[in-house]
């Protein structure tokens, strides 16, 4: 079968963010072959991150969370199967099992199968009203939850836990932060953003336990307390775990496609069997910039493999590799984040955190690697195009806020 | 709902009723015009969603804010009349907006 050829026939597994998106590319590019979405979700794709953020503060409703309108999907002959999971791949036969029993046959396969909240092994993690964050149906239940004096206990300092505190602190709630380490985003941003950021969300009422162990979840049927290993109880009326995620990568596994704390993949999005390819959150992949392979949980990176999918199998020439970047928003405050922080030497801040309006540059060897920004476009923007470049700057302009950005990159 | 023309970088036109309170972003991903990607969904965090607005119309639509200003300040073919259309929001006043969409948004 020819690529992009009418009678091909292309299976996408997994309905999220990547998988919609590389539906859509695929027509955009004129691929006239046959499409079937196939998503466990009872929904058509839709964007996680307004779920803790814009539509949990109720400013956006579920409309405007779809990525596409629902008449898209027959309009453009895309195969939309909802509430339909897929349990395994015959790589010889070239099918996809569902759980139904029934098969699928595909010339490619995309699979888009994103990632799940990881879950505490502790005692009381299955009592009511203990919650997680990575879907729709979450989130219903969190903003169910949430309201003027509820207590919610978060467990985890990462992005969703800080979103979702500045959320509960919108809508009247508690919220107290409980972190393993000593400090939030501990694994994501540098010192001195987790301190922003601590300061911030400390001004705005919500509380932090820090160094701090769970030990377990009290409660008869629902949750009311979070036990630390000091012994002390947090009582709390609801209890979210924002530990990070874990690819839903065991199908692959089980087909012997090549994976390692997710699926291999290249710059193609292409896996270890040339007519299976894998994108977004459930991908290892490379980072030509950083010369290493990364699994990135974002939604600029699931937008960049499913147009590196949807070119491959259109024949199009694999579009320039882009520099990574994240967003998140927390109370008044936009952080934008471009590249990542590998083998830093240098820190620089320019501006003042005092003002919330302030950038971490990360370098090495004189060279921008990442901007942390917190309500700083310019910085973001330009940093982002100085990483891409991997053009030296000057550190002194660089920290001097009155020479303009432009002036830094010139 | 409100006229909202989008003109694509190459003249096609679409003629497309917007609900009112929606964002002009918004109106072109809702009825599938392209040339506008909108990679954050409307979080003024991307740039992917530039339009510019016909000169007849930049009264009207008003001045982009501090964050919208400087987010355009460093896009890609900015010119005086360029915006974020997702910080366009959708009004009665706005019955027959034309905006533009650049060449490309990336
Ligand atoms: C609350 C929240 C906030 C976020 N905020 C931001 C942000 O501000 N900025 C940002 O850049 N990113 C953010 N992200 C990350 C971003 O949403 C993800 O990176 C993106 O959704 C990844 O897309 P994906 O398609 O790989 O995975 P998903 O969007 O998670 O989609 C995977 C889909 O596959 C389905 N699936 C899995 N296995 C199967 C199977 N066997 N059969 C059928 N279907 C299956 C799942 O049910 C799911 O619908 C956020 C994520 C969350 C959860
Ligand atoms: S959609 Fe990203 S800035 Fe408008």
């Amino acid at each position: 079968m020819t690529d992009g050829a009418v009678g091909a026939r292309v299976v996408i597994v997994g309905a999220g963010h990547a998988g919609g998106s590389a539906a859509a590319f695929l027509r955009q590019y004129g691929f006239a072959g046959a499409i079937t979405l196939i998503g466990e979700e009872p929904i058509a794709p839709y964007q996680r991150p307004p779920l803790s953020k814009a539509w949990l503060k109720g400013e956006a409703d579920a409309d405007a969370l779809m990525l596409k309108p629902e008449s898209y999907y027959s309009e453009h002959n895309v195969d939309l199967r909802l509430s339909a999971v897929a349990v395994a791949i015959d790589r010889a036969a070239r099918t996809v099992t569902l759980g139904d029993g029934g098969t699928v046959a595909y010339d490619h396969l995309i699979l888009a199968t994103g990632a799940r909240a990881r879950r505490l092994p502790i005692p009381g993690a299955t009592l009511g009203n203990m919650l997680e964050l990575r879907n729709a149906a979450d989130a219903e239940r969190v903003k169910a939850i949430l309201g003027p004096g509820k207590r919610l206990a978060i467990v985890g300092g990462g992005y969703i836990g800080l979103e979702v505190a500045a959320s509960a602190r919108a809508l009247g709630a508690e919220a107290v932060i409980i972190e393993r380490e000593a400090r939030v985003l501990a694994r994501v941003a540098c010192q001195p953003l987790s301190a922003f950021f601590q300061d911030y969300h400390s001004a705005r009422g919500v509380t932090f336990e820090l160094d701090a162990g769970v030990e377990a979840f009290e409660g008869e049927t629902n949750v009311t307390g979070v036990r630390l290993s000091d012994g002390r109880v947090l009582p709390c009326d609801a209890a979210l775990v924002g530990v990070g995620a874990v690819p839903n990568d065991e199908m692959a596994r089980a087909a012997g496609l090549a994976c390692d704390g997710g699926i291999v993949v290249d710059l193609a999005a292409r896996t270890s069997d040339p007519a299976i390819f894998a994108i977004g959150d459930v991908t290892r992949r490379p980072l030509p910039l950083y010369d290493r392979m990364h699994r990135l949980e974002s939604v600029p990176n699931a937008l960049e493999q499913a147009k590196q999918a949807a070119c491959a199998i259109t024949g199009k020439a694999a579009p320039a590799p882009e520099v990574p970047w994240f967003w998140s928003d927390q109370f008044d405050l936009k952080l934008q984040i471009a590249g990542l922080p590998f083998d830093v030497e240098e820190i620089v801040i320019r501006g003042n955190p005092a003002d919330a309006k302030f950038a971490v540059f990360h370098l090495k060897a004189g060279v921008i690697v990442a901007v942390e920004a917190v309500n700083a476009p310019p910085e973001f923007m330009m940093g982002k195009n100085l990483i891409g470049s991997r053009k030296p700057v000057s550190i002194d302009k660089l920290r001097n806020p009155t020479v303009s950005m432009k002036e830094v990159a010139a | 709902m409100t006229k909202i023309i989008y003109v694509e970088h190459n003249g096609t036109q679409h003629e497309i009723d917007v609900k009112v309170g929606l964002s002009v972003m918004e109106g072109a991903v809702k009825n599938s015009v392209p040339g506008i990607d909108a990679d954050c969904g409307g979080a003024c965090a991307c740039a992917t969603c530039h339009v510019y607005v016909d000169d007849a119309w930049v009264e009207k639509t008003g001045k982009p804010d501090e964050l919208e200003a400087s987010m355009l300040e460093f896009a890609e073919n900015v010119e005086p009349t360029s915006r974020l259309s997702c910080q366009i929001k959708v009004t009665d006043a706005l019955e027959g907006l034309t905006v533009k969409m650049p060449a490309s948004q990336h």
